[in-house]
């Protein structure tokens, strides 16, 4: 029953209520105020205070603004001084950005990973509780304990109970620590790690050893990641020296001729990257995909054409070949100095190309090697496929064997010739569109692999296409296994030195050509 | 019949051209001034020094606009030396010998200036480097207008302890002169400041390096120790792309271990695609996105003289404009363009900089500069983010026990009144210079 007494009361009632989000509104607008004062000081140690008086105001409204200005999207009115985020492309005339550096951004993240623990995003919490892991304190674990509770999802939830296990290690009770510390064992964060090196000089001797046997399980499963690691770098270092050879395995290998403009022809994919995606600046994502077959054509032409106006005229001719593809290089180097531009040319990367596949904090694969790890098995099989199975591969076996018997069984051998020319050629152009994707796009690009590609043709063996794949990818992974402790430059030194014994000893390569195949 | 036509013809067109030659140097040597211009405009340095030949013809070209030196009018001889240090040598002394040059500014990579200096102080003439270098160096015959290590390196290395609280330290280089000294000096400069030896890694990779996967790899482990990591990298030219690239895929920010670079500008950058690249720094004395009016009106003269509105402006670019201006003033108080008494009148001189300060050139053949901290943003331009007052340049390093004690002083105020650009303050013997 309503009473007339009352009446004033739910008056007051309502009137609290109607006036709380606008009490609350200008409670948020003075901290905004207050920031965006300090902004307008544009000096970046204002900016740091802005950014604290923001963080403390606890309001989650205020993320989008600081994760605006942690992307630079965050600009004040140059009269008003409000602060405006601008979406990509939009216009800001009339507006100031506010600037930003790394120790800023440092503190940024930590601000917004505070306010973002109990975001409904699971993803956003797990973002934010790896982010706690650096700052953790024992204070914090009841704070944590009460949102594992509450956490459904399970990878938080397993970065929650790590940042409690850390938080415990600092615990007063010897029990909890030692807990925390044997739960720890085997985890692969840095965090941990680092906490637990510190942890085995601890005073409690019980401790230090529990440490201790913790650390060392940590580190022999890093161990054995990390040959994980140095095998993947040196699968995809071979890679690249398999995609830079395997044209060259065709003109050389399969053709014996010595094709010195092969890294030209690189250079002409590479640069037939850079074109389509000059072309097709909106799509850079699906640029790749047009590349290749682009790529092709261009690199394949161009084969054909040196093939039927020079190459033609010097066959078993070695030295004059040489020369002549020698030149050839030179004049494909200067008509892309000329027409296109002497510097390097930027090739974006696709976005599916960028960053890393991480299977735990100390193994992550760089996804633009391990997509071209792949490419490289996927060309070796196309091609494979080509030389053993098709009618042209057929007729290029037999030419390259015996040239004047196959003509005698009707094969046309000049076409045959140029066909194989260009299809070698063709795919050194796809390889460009790889190299595109990892190295700088410049008229040199073909000189610093031509040397590499020789080098894996000669290793695995003259005319056959497995030895190029297995010579190219074990050189690759030596080169990576000889780098930590040899660096980078000695450990092309030593392959180099390592080749020329071998050759040295078995002249034809790992895998010989036996039988009538080897010619001579 | 034919051939004698030709032979005739030839004849004739070349005596022509000799005779034009002739009364053209003639004439010239009576109301011009030479200026040599030895930059390379081909080969793997062009990228760089041609910028540098824009550069000086624009000045050169402004200044006759103002009336010349001396009442007479300035002229530029420009050579190619084709990135080929010894083809340096020899077009330096065709500009002393041939064309007589009163100065020449020019040179970007340590080894080029290396092959010149000895013709310069043989034949007494000057030159002006306008690029950042090791050090360890002090010519009577050449101003130095780039920075020398501790206008550059030693300053990041301050900024990046102070406001970074880097404890460890990666020293990743190219494989030549300059980062090996370089390098050789931080070492040096850290371990004095109490860094631990196993607190520094070095590394070094060939020109071009391009798999850098596992310095990367190694780089993230030795961050992940636990201290504050930072990279300082003397890794020179196209390398650098790739590099930052990999430490952009293996996911390592520049918030996490920045990398601050000493041969990465506005013109490298203006390549490339920039977007890995945020928040990485840059030191040097000068950047394109200084805010003031000089930087305002020489980057419209620059963008007018080039008739592109993208051309960048770098930091080798606000030296010779320095270099230039001080040699302009010191021939004007000479009254003569004679070496020595230019050199001469060329220390204790000042110019404006283009950062809103002055350049004073020090008896040692060095500059006064400001070291400036910026880090890269997604434009290719860089936000400064530290700028320091004028820093005297010294020409040894105080940090290597080899040159600790040498002084360089051209006034012979530091050197017991003998004029010495490598004098030892303990032994009081001037031992002349060094070449490599």
């Amino acid at each position: 029953m309503l009473k007339t007494h009352d009446l004033p009361r739910i008056f007051l009632l309502s009137l609290l209520l109607w006036f709380s989000p606008l009490l609350q509104a200008e409670q948020e607008s003075a901290a905004f105020t207050q920031a965006a004062a300090l902004f307008a000081e544009a000096s970046f140690d204002k900016t740091g205070e802005a950014i604290d008086l923001l963080a403390a105001s606890g309001d989650p409204e205020v993320v989008p603004y600081l994760q605006a200005l942690l992307d630079g999207k965050l600009y004040q009115h140059e009269e008003q001084g409000t602060l405006v985020i601008v979406a990509d492309g939009a216009s800001t005339d009339g507006l100031r950005k506010i600037p930003t550096k790394n120790s800023l951004r440092r503190s940024l993240r930590a601000a917004i990973g505070q306010l973002s623990l109990s975001s409904p995003d699971a993803s956003v919490r797990l973002t934010s509780a790896n982010g706690l892991l650096e700052t953790i304190t024992p204070d914090m674990a009841p704070q944590l304990r009460g949102l594992l509770d509450k956490e459904t999802d399970p990878a938080v939830q397993e970065a929650l109970s790590l940042g409690l296990a850390m938080a415990d290690l600092n615990a007063a009770e010897q029990p909890v620590r030692l807990a925390a510390i044997a739960s720890l064992a085997g985890n692969l964060n840095p965090g941990v790690r680092n906490r637990l090196t510190t942890m085995t000089t601890d005073s409690d001797a019980a401790v230090a050893k529990a440490a201790q046997a913790s650390l060392k399980a940590i580190e022999d499963r890093a161990e054995l990641y990390g040959y994980a690691e140095t095998l993947f770098f040196g699968l995809s270092l071979g890679s690249v020296l398999v995609l830079a050879a395997i044209g060259l395995a065709i003109t050389f290998g399969v053709m014996g001729v010595i094709n010195m403009a092969h890294g030209e022809l690189i250079m002409l994919g590479a640069y037939t990257t850079y074109i389509v995606q000059q072309l097709m600046p909106q799509a850079i994502d699906y640029s790749l995909f047009v590349a290749v077959p682009a790529a092709f054509i261009v690199s394949g032409l161009m084969g054909i054409l040196i093939e039927r106006t020079v190459i033609r005229h010097l066959y078993g001719r070695p030295l004059e070949t040489l020369l002549a593809t020698f030149g050839i290089s030179l004049i494909l180097q200067q008509l892309v100095r000329t027409v296109i531009s002497p510097q390097n040319v930027p090739v974006s990367n696709p976005s599916w190309m960028s960053g890393s596949l991480e299977i735990n904090s100390v193994l992550s694969l760089t996804y633009n090697r391990l997509y071209i790890v792949l490419f490289c098995l996927m060309v070796f099989a196309l091609l494979y496929f080509v030389l053993r199975k098709t009618n042209l591969g057929l007729q290029v076996r037999a030419v390259s064997q015996n040239r004047a018997m196959a003509r005698a069984m009707g094969v046309r051998s000049a076409r045959v010739d140029a066909l194989t020319f260009g299809l070698g050629s063709g795919i050194a152009g796809v390889a460009g569109v790889a190299l595109s994707q990892l190295t700088n796009v410049g008229p040199n690009l073909g000189q610093s692999y031509i040397i590499d590609s020789f080098m894996v043709v000669v290793f695995g063996g003259v005319g056959n296409l497995w030895g190029t794949l297995v010579a190219g990818l074990s050189l690759g992974v030596v080169n990576k296994v000889l780098e930590p402790w040899a660096g980078a430059v000695l450990a092309k030194i030593l392959v180099l030195v390592f080749i020329i014994l071998f050759i040295q000893k078995r002249p034809r390569g790992l895998f010989p050509q036996k039988g009538r195949a080897a010619g001579d | 019949m034919l051939f004698k036509d030709v032979f005739k013809q030839t004849l004739l067109v070349v005596s022509m051209a000799t005779a034009l030659g002739l009364s053209g140097l003639a004439s010239a040597a009576d109301d011009t001034i030479k200026v040599g211009v030895l930059h390379s405009l081909s080969g793997t340095m062009a990228i760089s020094e041609t910028t540098l030949k824009d550069t000086m013809l624009m000045l050169i070209d402004e200044q006759n606009k103002k009336g010349g030196v001396l009442g007479k009018k300035l002229e530029a001889v420009v050579v190619d030396p084709a990135s080929n240090w010894p083809l340096f040598a020899e077009k330096a002394r065709d500009l002393i010998e041939k064309d007589k040059v009163a100065a020449t500014f020019g040179c970007w990579t340590s080894v080029s200036r290396k092959s010149v200096l000895p013709v310069f102080e043989e034949k007494n003439s000057l030159l002006f480097y306008p690029v950042q270098y090791e050090g360890e160096e002090s010519s009577k015959n050449v101003f130095y207008t780039g920075a020398a290590p501790n206008q550059q390196a030693i300053p990041a290395v301050d900024y990046l302890m102070k406001e970074g609280e880097v404890k460890r330290w990666v020293l990743a280089g190219t494989d030549y002169v300059y980062p090996r000294t370089t390098n050789k000096i931080l070492e040096a400069y850290l371990k004095s400041k109490g860094v631990d030896e196993k607190d520094i890694m070095i590394n070094y990779t060939p020109f071009g390096h391009s798999d850098w996967q596992s310095i990367v790899a190694d780089i993230k482990k030795f961050g992940g120790e636990g201290k504050k990591t930072a990279v300082v990298s003397t890794i020179n030219g196209d390398a650098n792309v790739p590099f930052y690239k990999e430490l952009g895929n293996q996911g390592i920010s520049a918030e996490d271990i920045p990398v601050v670079a000493f041969s990465v500008g506005e013109e490298e950058l203006s390549g490339i695609d920039t977007k890995p690249l945020v928040g990485h720094l840059a030191a040097w004395n000068y950047f394109m996105s200084v805010d003031n009016d000089a930087n305002k009106d020489f980057i419209k003269q620059w963008k007018a003289y080039t008739k592109n509105d993208k051309r960048v402006t770098n930091d080798p670019m606000e030296a010779h404009v320095i270099g230039f201006n001080m040699w302009v003033k010191a021939v004007e108080q000479a009254k003569s363009t004679d070496t020595d008494k230019v050199a001469e009148a060329m220390i204790g001189q000042e110019v404006p900089n283009l950062t809103g300060g002055t350049a004073k050139m020090l008896p040692n053949h060095h500059l006064t500069k400001p070291v400036l901290i910026g880090e890269i943003q997604e434009d290719g331009q860089f936000e400064v983010v530290s700028k320091t007052p004028e820093v005297a340049g010294d020409a040894w390093s105080d940090f290597l026990p080899d040159s600790k004690n040498i002084v360089a002083d051209w006034t012979g105020k530091e050197t017991d009144g003998k004029p010495c650009g490598n004098y030892n303050t303990e032994t009081k013997k001037c031992s002349g210079q060094k070449y490599e």
